[in-house]
């Protein structure tokens, strides 16, 4: 069968096949680039910088960024002795991304539901309004809603981090509503029949038959709020609260430019990115499909 | 049965609200005051920590004097406008490449793979790699070339860092792409077929006209993403040097946070705001992009 419909291999198709074998190659060498440079040993790099391979392969650069190495071991490889606290920030890039999607797809998906199965009055007004966020970019929200968070006291705490983005997402609504719009009303009807309220019909029939989409808004979200910058750049100014890809900006710019620890900054890059290529592993194909779908709307 | 549908069920009013209630208050706080707030302040002097001044239009009259002002402007433009031909033209090549060739999710996975990490990894990397002395690109070219560049200076950063910018998302934009490739029946070439046209012909006259509302699509969150560009030359360049990267958010955000200007900050926000919209108006009006030919 599936030979049958394949093409024949003709000269345009084998050129075709390179350029896109080109492409996944730039696409993918920056990240064999991390690894390689995380395995070396900085003295080694300065000296052999075009290796293809790790150059004086060590472990030591994962074992700094992890916390394992002591400082002496850490300045014989190369690290600037400047330490980086990678649990820490793991743990505040976890607690941060985490927070703001649970709560933005679940008070997006109860507004949606609202939206897309109840009948009330104001319902195409108020829908209308919220519609007005997605035209309006991000920098002019940006500084006033700093100095709300600073008057309220909330810099530099996980609910400033998460509060202007972790209650209401235009785009997660719209996506779950549009979801929402397309659903049988059989099941609501004859769950409504045996006596049960939106409520109980939200939680216990419309939810769980959203799961796909909610999955789809809950992978979205949490991608571009663990790789999210200028917010917690504002916000944030403390270890406690600093998540990860914020960490290592300030690292990079806090160390001197002829002694940056590149080997140790590519290990720290490559923990700060594998919660992306675990959530990869297991959603590969769902993520790839929810982008396109998003397309699609 | 639909009169019976549309009425208006008394007894779903109150938990209707309930359920839009925490997003809509979200909305109000975090979004519609902040931007109406963002207005007002970029028509005062305000230094955080005295209250706001109002000064008319005094702002205005600054940001029109203001050559770094319009530098930025012009750079971010240079930035905008590298980012989107290159990155419009490459997602298209590589979605159509991927539409003829094969359906495999493992290949669009791979490609996707820059969209999923952070734009400071991104520019972190590619400035390893770019480094005069210890980047790979520069012992190749001064193996083929003698000599290396040095990206991040005044003449080379904004192609760099849109270079950058472009590998981050170009996946993202190609995946978009392929749906809407997918989306077009499959009729639509046979009949092309039939008619004996050529597949550059059938790719200019059937697959792009076909393709318009997406890639009017890509094109304008391109433009609009291209114009925020902040992460990738914060890490890098930091604007500079000597003004040479420094795109308008960048100077927005050191005007606010690094000398307190937050009115002027938000003058030049609310001017970046009216600029997108326009932008967004003329390309959506251009590309027709509520349309289909498919209908």
């Amino acid at each position: 069968m599936a030979t049958s419909t394949r093409k024949p291999l003709s000269p345009g198709r084998i050129l075709a096949w390179l350029c896109l074998i080109v492409i996944m190659a730039v696409t993918l060498f920056p990240f064999y680039w991390i690894l390689r440079t995380a395995l070396s040993n900085n003295f080694a790099l300065l000296t052999d910088p075009s290796s293809l391979f790790p150059v004086g392969f060590t472990w030591g650069a994962f074992k700094r960024v992890l916390g394992l190495a002591s400082t002496a071991e850490a300045l014989a490889e190369g690290g600037s002795g400047a330490s980086l606290n990678t649990a820490l920030y793991l743990r505040n890039s976890i607690i941060y991304a985490t927070t703001q999607t649970v709560l933005v797809v679940f008070f997006s998906a109860a507004a949606a539901y609202a939206f897309a199965r109840l009948r009330w009055r104001g319902r195409n007004l108020v829908f209308g309004v919220l519609l007005c966020s997605l035209m309006v970019p991000e920098i002019l929200t940006l500084l006033p809603n700093f100095v709300l968070v600073r008057d309220l006291g909330l810099t530099d705490t996980f609910g400033g981090l998460v509060l202007p983005y972790g209650i209401f997402s235009g785009f997660t609504l719209f996506f779950l509503r549009q979801f929402m719009l397309g659903l049988n009303r059989e099941i609501e009807e004859a769950a409504t029949v045996d006596g049960a309220g939106p409520l109980r019909i939200f939680f216990t029939i419309v939810l769980p038959m959203s799961a796909a989409p909610i999955a789809t808004v809950f992978l979205l979200n949490f991608i571009n709020t663990w790789n999210y910058f200028i917010w917690p750049l504002l916000v944030s100014n403390s270890e406690d609260t600093r998540p990860l890809t914020l960490a290592l900006a300030v690292f990079k710019q806090s160390s001197p430019q002829s002694a940056l620890d590149w080997a140790g900054l590519m290990a720290a890059t490559l923990v700060a990115a594998l919660p992306m290529f675990l959530l990869v592993l297991a959603f590969g194909k769902r993520i790839v499909n929810s982008i396109g779908f998003t397309g699609i709307k | 049965m639909t009169l019976r549908r549309n009425r208006i069920r008394r007894r779903d009013t109150p938990v209707a609200w309930l359920l839009v209630a925490p997003a809509l208050l979200g909305f109000g706080v975090f979004f519609a005051y902040p931007a109406l707030r963002g207005v007002y302040l970029s028509f005062t002097e305000f230094h955080v920590l005295t209250p706001p001044k109002w000064i008319g239009l005094d702002n205005f009259r600054q940001l029109w004097q203001d050559d770094v002002f319009w530098n930025a402007l012009g750079i971010t433009v240079q930035f905008v406008v590298l980012s989107v031909l290159l990155g419009v033209f490459l997602s298209v090549l590589t979605a159509v490449m991927l539409h003829r060739l094969t359906q495999s999710v493992l290949i669009r996975g791979v490609i996707i793979l820059p969209f999923l990490i952070s734009g400071v990894v991104a520019a972190l990397v590619w400035q390893l790699m770019l480094d005069p002395q210890l980047g790979i690109v520069n012992v190749w070219l001064r193996e083929l070339f003698g000599q290396p560049v040095f990206f991040f200076n005044e003449g080379w950063a904004i192609p760099t860092l849109a270079v950058i910018n472009v590998w981050k998302w170009m996946g993202y934009y190609a995946v978009l792409v392929f749906a809407g490739l997918q989306a077009i029946p499959a009729t639509v070439y046979e009949a092309g077929r039939v008619d004996g046209a050529s597949e550059l012909k059938m790719f200019r006259h059937l697959t792009l006209p076909l393709l318009r509302p997406v890639l009017a699509m890509v094109v304008i969150l391109n433009i609009i993403s291209a114009f925020q560009i902040f992460d990738i030359v914060q890490v890098t360049t930091k604007g500079g040097p000597a003004n040479a990267s420094n795109v308008l958010n960048m100077y927005i955000y050191n005007k606010a946070f690094s000398q307190f200007d937050f009115g002027y900050a938000a003058t030049m926000s609310l001017t970046l705001f009216a600029m997108l919209i326009v932008v967004t108006f003329i390309q959506l009006r251009l590309a027709r992009a509520n349309e289909s030919d498919l209908d």
